[in-house]
């Protein structure tokens, strides 16, 4: 694998992650429990598409094939998505998709604080701009939460339901391969073994004042980026998000 | 315009000689146009009108969200998700400015939200039609905003303060959609034979139900002269619907669309397009509940709030328990 492939599946990973968890948040808009949620997660699926803007952009050019960030998100299928699968499970309820929302946010602020130091000053560039957005996506859904999970009886339950539920698809965030390696070497982006352990840190800070216990497991669902084996819920997430660029191919919108 | 058919309290315009001493200097307060604000005396009609003309306008920027949500999952670009969901986003903060408008006047965000559920309340009957190609997310901006913003532009000088000042924030956004939809229909109406085919798909189904937006005329009405002496009304729906139509006749002609009006023409004369009026009877069956998606974007509404129920009680119990915890520790 030569180092411009490595930056390319990357890159992917990392504009897959936003255009993919974006996509789900914004299915929530107008159907949220309160008018603040619903301006909260339009907000956050806002600046998830702006992130996959610059991902994908930057991916198109590393790749040099003459693809945009719309071709790389509109005409890939399945398999070649690099999302981890934490992001493209359902929403569920509103506490597992704030719940998927927090467990993402903590890695992905941490992610982007070691990207900001990247030595691609592209990355870095990104990196500073996404970080900003995203230091308030964890405050409020760690402060969701935390609400949540020590509110009611009920609420309790739901949360620690979707933290059981979720928790199997964390691992996959800080799983290393090849083209980690080759990153981290080219001090691109960190290995991201290296994060798990002040993930751990802020992420048991956090729950333990929702009140909320951890699951006992480290098992982790795996096959989201390397492309391997994605759950059957990607396949229905593209049909619908591709489908006008795929019914009317060479339109411009 | 988010208001229609606002049913005025009261019995009308009184002369001078009816009113009381309070309420000839409240009339003197707007006709000097001094804003009238939360603690200023004002007349029960006055209050109980603003309070369904804002809540109505709440609502339907609130139940507006569905009609284009249900396009933002399959937007064709990632630039045209990003401004629909910027604008859908927009939409809820108005509705969020117009509660809080409507709470000065002495009733909460719940008790609207509840009479909304119920069918108490009413949102703008352009709602209730349905969303079927890309092109209708453009011709919602275009015409649909471009028909709010006849209606607001004027409102921004309307007499009660906080009313007002939602208008001018709402206004400066509404511009952008208007501006927006337009530029996404022009894209349509350039591109393939498709394409154009979905921007005069669009414009043949939302030609009327825009016009209808306005409400019937009203120029022989006591209700709307009350409305308007009290300046929470500027304009007529009639005038409101024919500058309307001037304005967005030249612009389908620019894009090369067809306004679905076989008898649209020119006025020399007047200096106004003559047109079609819209089908009332349709629109009355509308208002009734009838309208194409009145069920189900009603129903939408009540699951959003019905499922949401333990995460608002979930909430406040937190609030709680952390204020609990807060005076235990002092």
């Amino acid at each position: 694998m030569t180092r411009d492939e490595a930056f390319l599946q990357f890159l992917l990973r990392m504009g897959d992650n936003t255009l993919i968890l974006g996509h789900r948040v914004s299915e929530w808009c107008g159907h949220a429990p309160v008018l603040e949620e619903d301006i909260a997660l339009a907000n956050t699926a806002l600046d998830l598409i702006g992130q996959t803007q610059m991902w994908l952009g930057l991916a198109g050019e590393v790749q040099g094939e003459g693809k945009s960030a719309d071709d790389l998100a509109f005409l890939r299928d399945a398999w070649d998505f690099r999302n981890v699968l934490l992001v493209e499970v359902p929403n569920g309820d509103f506490g597992r998709t704030l719940m998927r929302q927090f467990l993402f946010d903590a890695w992905h602020s941490i992610m982007l604080g070691r990207l900001m130091k990247s030595s691609d000053d592209r990355v870095a560039a990104i990196a500073e701009k996404a970080s900003k957005e995203v230091a308030y996506h964890l405050e409020r859904s760690s402060d969701t939460v935390v609400g949540l999970g020590d509110g009611t009886e009920e609420s309790h339950r739901r949360m620690q339901e979707a933290l059981d539920y979720l928790w199997p698809y964390v691992g996959e965030m800080f799983a290393s391969d090849e083209v980690d390696a080759e990153m981290a070497a080219a001090g691109i982006a960190p290995d991201p073994a290296s994060l798990r352990e002040e993930y751990d840190a802020l992420v048991q800070r956090v729950l333990t004042e929702a009140t909320l216990t951890i699951p006992d497991s480290r098992f982790a669902h795996k096959g989201g980026r390397d492309g391997r084996m994605h759950t059957e819920h990607l396949g229905h997430l593209l049909t619908q998000m591709q489908w006008l660029q795929r019914a009317y191919p060479g339109a411009t919108w | 315009m988010y208001a229609q058919m606002i049913k005025t309290a009261g019995t009308g315009v009184k002369s001078r000689e009816e009113m009381t001493e309070q309420e000839r200097a409240f009339q003197d307060k707007i006709d000097a146009d001094i804003k009238i604000e939360p603690k200023d005396w004002m007349p029960d009609d006055y209050r109980a009108t603003l309070i369904r003309q804002i809540g109505q306008h709440a609502h339907s920027e609130i139940v507006g969200q569905l009609p284009e949500g249900n396009w933002i999952t399959r937007a064709p670009t990632l630039e045209r998700k990003a401004i629909l969901l910027a604008k859908v986003q927009d939409e809820a903060g108005h509705g969020l400015y117009l509660y809080c408008a409507a709470e000065t006047l002495g009733v909460s965000r719940d008790e609207l939200t509840e009479m909304l559920l119920d069918g108490r309340m009413k949102y703008s009957s352009i709602f209730n039609y349905p969303t079927l190609n890309w092109a209708d997310i453009g011709a919602v901006g275009w015409l649909v905003d471009g028909a709010a913003i006849m209606n607001q532009v004027p409102l921004q000088r309307t007499s009660y303060g906080p009313y007002s000042r939602a208008m001018i924030r709402i206004c400066k956004e509404e511009s952008f959609h208007q501006r927006q939809g337009y530029d996404a229909i022009r894209k349509m109406a350039e591109g393939t034979p498709e394409q154009r085919k979905m921007a005069q798909d669009a414009l043949n189904r939302f030609w009327y139900p825009a016009l209808m937006m306005f409400g019937p005329s009203d120029k022989d009405s006591v209700h709307s002269a009350q409305s308007m002496a009290w300046k929470i009304k500027i304009n007529t729906n009639d005038e409101l619907r024919q500058k309307f139509v001037d304005q967005t006749v030249p612009q389908a002609e620019y894009l090369g669309l067809t306004i679905p009006d076989p008898d649209l023409k020119w006025n020399e004369e007047r200096g106004h397009y003559d047109f079609t009026q819209p089908d009332w009877s349709e629109f009355f069956d509308v208002i009734k509940g009838n309208g194409p998606c009145n069920t189900d974007r009603l129903a939408a509404r009540n699951k959003a709030w019905d499922d949401g129920r333990w995460v608002r009680d979930g909430l406040l119990e937190h609030a709680r328990k952390k204020r609990a915890r807060k005076v235990a520790a002092e």
